[in-house]
């Protein structure tokens, strides 16, 4: 007898090494995800009763492979491979196969899966659907409801979307360490653009599963890549970032920031797993952008309470931050730190040169605004706090900025201030 | 006699487990905890964090990762309360010093239930 749920879980778990194996095999996208259906219905039938293999994922190649070939066979020159009711009671000799018919390949595999679907030519929106649908296995309903649109929309990008990659050239020969990397970091920046559309889109709990998915690459993806600092450093920050969500908003859906957040409510256990993988990264004393981000993140969960935080050591990793990838977003953020330590004034005389380049960020605007209402000038915080309104992208963010308009209204409404304007 | 059970499963089907699969698990499994406090029978118990949370001592050497080969057989394990990394890696490479052969993973600890057993011995027990 063998839990549902758990077969479930194997069959996902399997998911990337095996139809990235498949893929290698059959070198169309479409035959591999029909041989891994295949394979996954037959696992379906026969594990309840059999139990699992030992190699789930061997299993679901070799039977995937099978049930291919059985279509093929008369193109492919190709080894007869045993019946599946051979394989599910292979034991050794199951996983001496899967040795052979994987080795040191299925590393490259799982990535080349994952380049995939990082193909320059998609913008985006699309890399992540792809993903989604080709790594992690959601279905179209699944990921159409966490993208917000449609089923037949995102049905059609993500037909569109393979249609490019069928297109293209799938690099399937083995990569040198110098395109291994360059892959990774590729695959790295999707993973976190995957993870942000779900932390941005707030407290949305149909986008929630964007975040898991975006962790559970990161881990796949260090793995793989078990030395890499900045991949520990990607999974770091992800993970730590995560450990807030149930902090990040209050009962009405309101967000509230860092400073004010209920910090028992952090989950432990992805803030322990953070900051070892910060600790690992630390080792190799080869610093990148996500491991500097993922130290900030730590400098924040290290602390249990608000006032503690060692805001000397954010701007240090800021100013790091700034160097390594320059950005009037990345100065944004610095500023709230120069805030903390030599208050607001200062603060708003080094975002005031970036206004031109952020005038379209809603972040700006209401960093703009409390550094303003701050230093008590209450009506040019107004302003600010309005564009804010009007840029922002989630009912949360503005309903953060409205309170602080409330506010204000509130107490302008009481004392009759004297206002030249 | 003192016995340690050492828990077994697929890591990435474990760690993609939902919240609410996750709960649903624990609290199954305190229900046997409850049990065996009640019972007075349980030591200290512990959830370890995934491999890709390891890191690996082996003569001398600092390998990112946990333990791989199946050369070796788990022979015995030490819960350290220290600092950071660095500290949990320098107490093994002292344990490494007196113990040159053995292979120590250093790998963080998700969840620590301590000994709840109420005439729990206060001193070391041989139980060869």
């Amino acid at each position: 007898m063998t839990d549902l749920a758990w077969i479930h879980g194997a069959l996902t778990a399997a998911r990337p090494q095996a139809v990235g194996a498949l893929l290698r095999y059959f070198r169309d996208m479409d035959r591999a995800e029909e041989a891994f259906q295949d394979a996954c219905l037959r696992a379906l039938k026969s594990w309840p009763q059999k139990g699992p293999p030992r190699d789930p994922t061997a299993w679901l190649i070799l039977v995937g492979r099978n049930a291919a070939l059985d279509g093929v066979r008369k193109q492919a020159k190709v080894t007869e491979l045993p019946p599946d009711e051979e394989i599910s009671d292979l034991g050794d000799a199951e996983s001496a196969l899967a040795d052979r018919l994987d080795g040191s390949h299925y590393r490259d595999d799982v990535l080349r899966l994952l380049f995939i679907c990082c193909h320059p030519d998609l913008p985006a929106t699309q890399q992540i659907a792809l993903a989604l649908r080709i790594v992690s296995g959601l279905s179209v309903p699944q990921i159409a409801r966490a993208f917000l649109i449609s089923e037949a929309a995102m049905e059609q990008r993500i037909t569109r979307a393979k249609a490019r990659i069928a297109k293209a050239d799938v690099p399937f020969e083995t990569p040198g360490p110098a395109e291994r990397a360059e892959r990774v970091a590729v695959v790295a920046a999707m993973i976190y653009l995957l993870f942000n559309e779900g932390y941005s889109a707030g407290n949305d709990p149909k986008r929630a599963p964007l975040c898991d998915e975006a962790i559970r690459l990161a881990r796949l993806l260090l793995r793989l890549f078990q030395t890499e600092p900045e991949i520990m450093g990607l999974a770091a920050l992800m993970l730590l970032q995560q450990a807030r969500l149930a902090a990040r908003f209050d009962a009405e859906g309101e967000v509230i920031l860092l400073e004010d957040q209920d910090r028992s409510q952090w989950d432990g256990k992805l803030i322990s797993e953070g900051l070892a993988l910060v600790d690992k990264a630390l080792r190799h004393n080869r610093p990148g952008p996500y491991q500097v981000q993922a130290a900030i993140a730590a400098t924040h969960s290290r602390v249990p309470r608000a006032a503690d935080t060692d805001w000397t050591q954010i701007d240090h990793l800021y100013r790091a931050l700034e160097r390594m990838q320059p950005s009037p977003v990345v100065t944004l953020n610095r500023a709230v730190a120069v805030a903390k330590l030599e208050g607001p004034a200062a603060a708003l005389a080094m975002i005031e040169p970036l206004e031109n380049a952020l005038s379209g960020y809603f972040h700006y605007f209401g960093a703009r605004g409390a550094f303003l209402l701050q230093l008590g000038r209450d009506q040019e915080a107004r302003i600010a706090f309005d564009r804010a309104i009007a840029l922002a992208n989630t009912p949360a963010e503005a309903a953060h900025i409205r309170r602080h308009l409330d506010r204000l209204m509130a107490s302008a409404d009481k004392p009759p201030v004297m206002n030249a304007e | 006699m003192l016995y340690t059970l050492l828990c077994y499963n697929k890591e990435d089907v474990v760690w993609s487990w939902t919240k609410e699969e996750d709960d649903a698990v624990m609290s199954r499994l305190s229900v046997v905890h409850e049990k065996l406090v009640q019972q007075g029978k349980l030591g200290p118990s512990l959830r370890l964090l995934p491999t890709t949370a390891a890191t690996t001592l082996r003569s001398g050497v600092v390998i990112d990762g946990p333990f791989a080969e199946t050369k070796e057989q788990l022979l015995g394990f030490y819960v350290i309360d220290v600092e950071n990394l660095d500290a949990a890696l320098a107490v093994a490479k002292e344990l490494s010093a007196a113990n040159p052969t053995s292979v120590y993973e250093v790998r963080p600890i998700a969840l620590y239930v301590p000994e709840a057993r109420p005439n729990a011995p206060k001193e070391t027990v041989k139980v060869y």
